[in-house]
């Protein structure tokens, strides 16, 4: 019995060393929780705020809205701070997610250009709940030693010359307002017939397309594996600099303007902390460190006026005058039953 | 007593984790699959297996790991034959040579054959250096994003599952028996049908389980090697939890494959009582 004892407690005692070690490892002035994309932050920039700040940062990731949605809406798990894209915090605010940011919190908001503030209303009309963090556009990406006409419409990516040679996007969304905009429909469209006539070019496309993938896009292209790819634009600048045949067009027929924007989450337990950090991020030499690293187009214009390379600082691709162009959208959130039709005719396009 | 308490003690901490890791997810796809949104009762979604789309993918599924399996016994079986044969350290070495990739992460394996097969990949690179010289004109492999990269793939991923039961079962023949039927007059052929063959029926089996059933699951396999472009009913199950977000279609469709694995495990309790073929 002694035995026992004593091991119950030896258990006991090593559980108390670990909730004692965690509390320990926070910081002088505590923590916060921040949920982000993968290989969405240049790691450098979360050791300056926790050694400015005294705030110890606990940092995880996820690879898209959707995987993310679920974890924050259960409170399976405890983040102060997410950073959703437009839809997706269209999304969380119907489903009462978010907190009131406490903007006297965030003086370095000024640096955020207010073209990006007002495309924000879109999905938080009155600018209460996020911070833009990255913005861009989708379009395609190509190689010109393999493409040798002008490419400015997306109904290259169902010319059969490019059978086997084009990369489609493997995501619901993404996929669809390709083939509703070359039908020259909104990319938020719920009229059946509108979403039936897309999933049918998309099934008709299938055999040309070498593969569906996310991510990928980019490493394939780089390593010339295909001629097209459609990618969102914030890799393009990559790509470029590993592969300098590679070029980037937003077609004439429209596209995709997106932004992902920092939110504090409703049951945030160190929300003055995730405002802080916030803080941190719009600070433009912290902007500027990000975007070198990233290569995601920054809404923060006093960062954008630090970038060295003129080339850069100008480009088209990174910071796309959209006045230029026709028919740009954002995503909005559709509803459970406008999801669920995508979802169905998206099931129907992979399994053709 | 107070040993048999001790005895109980000592088992909780598995008690523990089978209740936390086994049946409170089991139990929850099941809850998950036999209700609807509001939370009522419904078999909804496990009949939705019978929509054609879904039917489509588990019979693509089948196809695809039933030829896997196919391909795993034709290869397994002589190399663990060759294994058994000898009695000695090399077969060791060459056990733990099956078994050494299997401590690398398995998506990083399949990343690997990724690569391997591209258009540019590392075997056409060997093939167009080939072609550069003088007399060689080699064709250009072309089979990644296409269902023979998948099939790969699985044989590669899942081969070593059957040669270690195959190579257990071979290994527990006693070298007597098949003696004995030599003395009698059987010939090499004539010991291997009527005498090895039956003795490793069990291998076959647990061999087969172990390929069959985690290869008609699998998505990250064709996803990764088939481009997208193939949905198995692994991948239908994932697109449902991670995309559409209906867990309860996407459990309700795991229940179905559930029954599968199921069968398969009666059919390999059924043939291998003594768990002989069990070596993992």
């Amino acid at each position: 019995m002694k035995k026992i004892v004593a091991l119950l407690l030896a258990v006991s005692m090593t559980a108390l060393c670990f909730t004692a070690c965690q509390d320990s490892s926070a910081g002088a002035n505590g923590v916060v929780y921040v949920y982000n994309w993968g290989e969405y932050i240049d790691p450098a920039t979360i050791d300056m705020f926790e050694e400015e700040t005294g705030i110890k940062v606990v940092y995880d990731e996820y690879e898209t809205n959707e995987i993310m949605y679920p974890k924050v809406s259960t409170g399976a798990a405890n983040y102060d701070i997410v950073c959703p894209s437009d839809y997706m915090i269209q999304k969380m605010l119907e489903n009462d997610l978010l907190a009131e940011i406490n903007f006297d919190n965030i003086p370095n908001l000024k640096n955020i250009g207010s073209q990006y503030m007002e495309m924000s209303k879109e999905f938080d009309p009155e600018n209460k709940y996020s911070v833009p963090y990255c913005w861009g556009t989708v379009g395609i990406l190509y190689n010109k030693t393999m493409v040798d006409e002008p490419i400015d419409s997306w109904s290259v990516l169902w010319d059969e010359k490019y059978e086997n040679n084009i990369l489609m996007q493997d995501s619901v969304r993404d996929a669809f307002m390709v083939a509703l905009k070359l039908n020259g429909h909104s990319m938020n469209t719920l009229d059946e017939t509108e979403l039936a006539a897309a999933r049918d070019i998309l099934i008709e496309q299938k055999p040309l397309v070498q593969a569906y993938v996310v991510d990928q896009v980019r490493d394939k292209m780089i390593g010339d594996e295909a001629a097209i790819g459609v990618i969102y634009s914030g890799e393009a600048i990559y790509t470029q600099r590993e592969n300098s045949n590679l070029e980037y067009v937003i077609p004439k027929e429209g596209t995709n303007v997106w932004i992902d924007s920092w939110c504090i989450l409703k049951d945030a337990q160190n929300k003055e902390n995730a405002e802080k950090f916030i803080d941190f991020m719009c600070r433009p030499d912290i902007a500027l460190m990000n975007f070198d690293y990233i290569t995601y187009s920054t809404p923060n214009d006093a960062a954008r006026e630090l970038i060295e390379d003129e080339d850069i600082r100008n480009s088209e691709i990174a910071f796309p005058r959209l006045s230029d162009y026709n028919n740009l959208e954002t995503f909005k959130y559709l509803g459970e039953d406008g999801d669920a039709i995508y979802n169905d005719y998206w099931k129907e396009v992979k399994s053709e | 007593m107070k040993n048999k308490s001790f005895t109980a003690l000592m088992a909780s901490p598995y008690l523990i984790w089978a209740i936390a890791f086994i049946i409170i997810p089991l139990f929850m796809v099941f809850y998950y699959g036999l209700t609807n949104n509001d939370g009522t009762f419904t078999l909804e979604n496990v009949l939705a297996i019978t929509d054609p789309r879904h039917l489509k993918a588990l019979g693509i599924a089948m196809l695809l790991s039933v030829i896997s399996t196919i391909i795993c016994i034709l290869l397994a079986y002589p190399l663990a034959m060759i294994l058994a044969s000898k009695n000695g350290s090399k077969d060791k070495i060459i056990i733990m040579i099956f078994i050494l990739p299997m401590w690398m992460n398995f998506l990083l394996r399949i990343l690997a054959w990724q690569t391997i097969l591209e258009k540019n990949g590392v075997i056409n690179t060997f093939i167009e250096m080939f072609n550069a010289l003088p007399l060689f004109d080699l064709p250009l492999l072309n089979i990644i994003n296409t269902p023979y990269a998948i099939i790969l793939g699985m044989v590669y991923n899942f081969l070593p599952f059957m040669i270690l039961p195959l190579y257990n079962s071979l290994n527990k023949i006693d070298p007597n028996v098949v003696n004995a039927a030599k003395d009698l007059g059987a010939n090499n052929f004539q010991t291997f049908i009527r005498i090895i063959l039956p003795l490793t029926l069990p291998g076959i089996i647990s061999g087969i389980t172990m390929v069959f059933v985690p290869a008609l699951t699998t998505f990250a396999i064709s996803a990764m090697l088939g481009g997208s472009k193939i949905s198995l009913i692994g991948n239908i199950i994932e697109q449902e939890f991670s995309t559409a977000s209906n867990w309860h279609l996407g459990s309700g469709l795991s229940v179905v494959l559930m029954i599968f694995i199921i069968i398969s495990m009666i059919f390999s309790a059924i043939f291998d009582k003594d768990g002989e073929g069990n070596m993992l």
